[in-house]
């Protein structure tokens, strides 16, 4: 692949690190893998000989799988170690898991973890590049990536673009990382949700915050409801999700407000009735399956990006 | 370079004069070059303009111009980790970095394992400290156990040898108890110093609320934390006429109110600790656990209160909170990690760093260091007067030292001061007419 600018990172720990030459990098990359997914055999042998771990934590079922698929379609050899199969029900610490990881010599480790900064730490004990595939309520580097792919792919453009996002933007890695990525894309981002889940000091990420999800939405042209993550509750931040429903949801009634084509997306796995209303995930603008086809062709680009060269 | 001098404490003869010094002794109105003579383990006589007569025999007489001599510092709140943490810090680790951070004397929190709630355990911990390079001052539990529930014996433990009473690590939530501990320690002129914490405020909370927090994805506690507990404990030494002291604030918030408080005549004293006026919450940077301590490192506005504190008398004391970890504790996820950093080697150095730079006085470094945590624990030192214990520290302010790992005399390396450039030391130290630290030429 005849990269224009060569990808100087080691890691994908978040998007904040990233310029956005880099990010333009990753998305075009992913633009020329995508296709491989189309194909009969789908299998290139780019990464053959290269050593995947997926070091996950934290349940995940899309995430994971979307990796694996793509170090797979790589010819990449992966092997997936999960919180119940790990030695850290055993009681070993992180650090000890990256030192016996190291010591088996893996080209590329990914991990998901409930702790913010476990990535980072990882990094510290290990040689191997290291993805974040979500830590905490931090960021998740790669759904924001494929979020923009997504975006692109559908609008043709990311700059200028208004982005909605309504729900728990304080808990949310995804809303993390898709303000700092549209943001850097030149994207106006506005987020709306109830104020237990609004701090004002979102406003110092670039985030417009709205208290009324109908103004975060006017004359928007995506809008991302997120998930309503009831394990990451500490208190209570919400009274009912049937409340929820009714005064955060998007919904047709949300919706009149934004764009008529305004995309609608939604990171997954979706709550029907609660964040999303099921005739808007499912209806003509909707754009949550390629959010997931496109998570491939995202990780694809990455594992390149960090293992291709020599 | 000779190599600094700590541990066991060196018998240095009976008389030694520490000659043309500039001597900042506040409690005596003294800020002037006068020779210090020290015999019998006393403070003999100061003269001020120069000693005139012929030295005492057998008497080692030390050239300190340009170095500061100073009542001997006191921190009043470390943790020493013994009995029961002995692999992370013990009172003889603990007290050799003490002597090499200019202290004579340090007071010990409670939360030790078994915590120091009875006089077995005070009785433990002074008899460990006998011969240790500083004086050791226990502060007992408030309640039993450190649970928050009963009050613990103030009157034996007075007996036994504890200076204060602290529940210090977790707040006392419930405020009839706190009540009572204030009324109860009045029997026995104990001072109550409170961890002024509201937990179902800070519950889960690894860092300061704020963007940072947000940025870093971490749970964050709000500055309400502690102004709220602090609010709770004025209004209760209100209600009790008992004095409080305050540990470890970090707020802009809870400065104002003790501010206000002081105002009114209330009798209430407070202190800060060196990082919360050197560092914010951006230390946290890429998830340092050497920058996660509660109350955490706040923002850059509460640590120019702090500085305001310090400067204009609203806080009385600057002390470390001490807390030695391990690489168990620290090497670990952020919100796994334990709080607490060391600070008896820094405490004074990042404290000449506010003299530098015009934020206090060298009269004022020497109460808040060592006057008022001796007038507040009601403990002998702060003060330089003939007939006194001689436990004095020797300060050479141009002294440029990197802070390094290898010069960490606690069993413990949490700091995120490692590495610092700092112009200011303590380069002898002397408790009782006897050397505990000595880095001279």
């Amino acid at each position: 692949m005849a990269a224009e600018f060569h990808f100087k990172h080691k890691h994908i720990l978040s998007l904040e690190d990233l310029t956005p030459d880099d990010v333009e990098l990753i998305l075009q990359t992913a633009e020329s893998f995508k296709e491989i997914s189309t194909r009969a055999i789908k299998k290139v042998p780019t990464l053959r000989g290269r050593t995947v771990v997926n070091l996950f934590f934290e349940p995940s079922t899309r995430t994971r799988l979307s990796f694996e698929i793509a170090a797979k379609r790589m010819s990449a050899d992966t092997f997936n170690i999960s919180a119940s199969t790990s030695s850290a029900v055993k009681g070993e610490s992180l650090v000890d898991t990256a030192r016996n990881l190291e010591a088996m010599s893996p080209d590329l480790i990914i991990i998901r973890h409930a702790s913010s900064g476990t990535p980072n730490l990882l990094t510290a004990h290990v040689n191997a590049s290291v993805i974040n595939a979500g830590d905490g309520t931090h960021e998740h580097p790669s759904q924001g990536l494929l979020d923009l792919f997504t975006v692109r792919e559908a609008k043709g453009v990311i700059a200028g673009l208004k982005v909605a996002i309504i729900g728990d933007i304080a808990h949310s890695r995804v809303a993390h990382s898709d303000i700092i990525g549209f943001k850097k894309m030149g994207a106006e981002v506005t987020v709306s949700g109830p104020a237990t889940m609004l701090p004002s000091y979102l406003e110092g990420m670039g985030a417009t915050v709205c208290s009324d999800p109908r103004e975060a939405v006017a004359g928007a042209d995506v809008v991302m409801a997120l998930r309503i993550q009831q394990e990451r509750f500490h208190d209570p931040l919400i009274p009912s999700l049937r409340e929820y429903a009714t005064y955060f949801g998007v919904n047709r009634q949300l919706l009149k407000a934004a764009k008529p084509d305004a995309l609608i997306m939604h990171p997954g796995p979706i709550n029907r009735g609660v964040e999303i209303d099921p005739a808007v995930a499912d209806g003509p603008y909707s754009v949550i399956l390629d959010q997931v086809t496109n998570g491939v062709a995202v990780r694809m680009a990455l594992l390149y990006l960090l293992m291709g060269g020599d | 370079m000779p190599r600094a001098k700590t541990g066991a404490k060196t018998q240095t003869g009976a008389a030694m004069l520490l000659r043309n010094g500039r001597v900042i002794d506040p409690l005596n109105q003294l800020d002037a070059h006068a020779d210090v003579l020290v015999r019998d383990g006393r403070i003999e006589e100061i003269f001020v303009g120069g000693f005139k007569r012929r030295p005492p025999t057998h008497c080692l007489d030390l050239d300190v111009s340009g170095l500061w001599v100073v009542p001997g510092l006191i921190d009043m709140h470390v943790h020493l980790r013994e009995p029961g943490q002995e692999y992370k810090e013990d009172i003889a680790s603990g007290t050799r970095a003490a002597a090499a951070g200019g202290f004579t004397a340090v007071a010990c929190m409670p939360n030790t394992s078994p915590v120091n709630d009875c006089r077995a355990v005070t009785t433990q911990i002074l008899a460990a400290a006998v011969g240790a390079a500083a004086r050791v001052y226990p502060v007992g539990c408030i309640s039993k156990g450190s649970r928050g529930e009963e009050l613990a014996e103030y009157g034996e433990m007075r007996a036994a040898g504890v200076v204060a009473l602290s529940d210090d690590g977790q707040p006392v939530v419930n405020s009839q108890l706190f009540r009572r501990a204030l009324e109860y320690a009045g029997n026995f002129d104990l001072p109550v110093i409170s961890h002024a914490e509201e937990p179902s405020l800070s519950k889960g909370g690894a860092m300061n609320e704020g963007l940072m927090a947000i940025r870093l994805g971490l749970r964050g506690i709000p500055t309400a934390a502690e102004s709220v507990a602090v609010y709770r404990d004025l209004a209760l030494a209100g209600l009790t006429g008992r004095p409080v002291h305050i540990a470890h604030v970090s707020t802009g918030e809870a400065i104002s109110l003790i501010r206000r408080a002081k105002a009114l005549g209330q009798p209430v004293t407070a202190e800060t600790a060196p990082h919360y006026f050197t560092l914010t919450d951006q230390a946290v940077g890429n998830y340092d656990t050497n920058a996660k301590m509660n109350p955490p490192l706040r923002s850059e506005q509460d640590r120019q209160a702090v500085l305001a504190g310090l400067a204009d008398g609203t806080l009385d004391a600057i002390a470390t909170d001490h807390a030695p970890h391990s690489s168990l504790e620290k090497e670990l996820e952020f919100d796994q990690a334990a709080n607490g950093i060391i600070g008896l080697q820094t405490a004074l150095p990042l404290t000449m760093e506010l003299v530098r730079q015009g934020v206090i006085s060298p009269t004022r470094l020497v109460e808040l260091l060592a006057v008022n945590p001796a007038r507040i624990l009601r403990v002998v030192g702060g003060s330089l007067a003939p007939g006194r214990p001689a436990d004095l520290t020797v300060i050479n302010p141009e002294k440029t030292f990197v802070f390094s790992a290898d010069s960490i005399l606690s069993k413990s390396r949490n700091s995120p001061f490692i590495g610092r450039t700092f112009t200011g030391k303590a380069v002898m130290t002397m408790l009782g007419g006897e050397i505990t630290y000595r880095d001279l030429p």
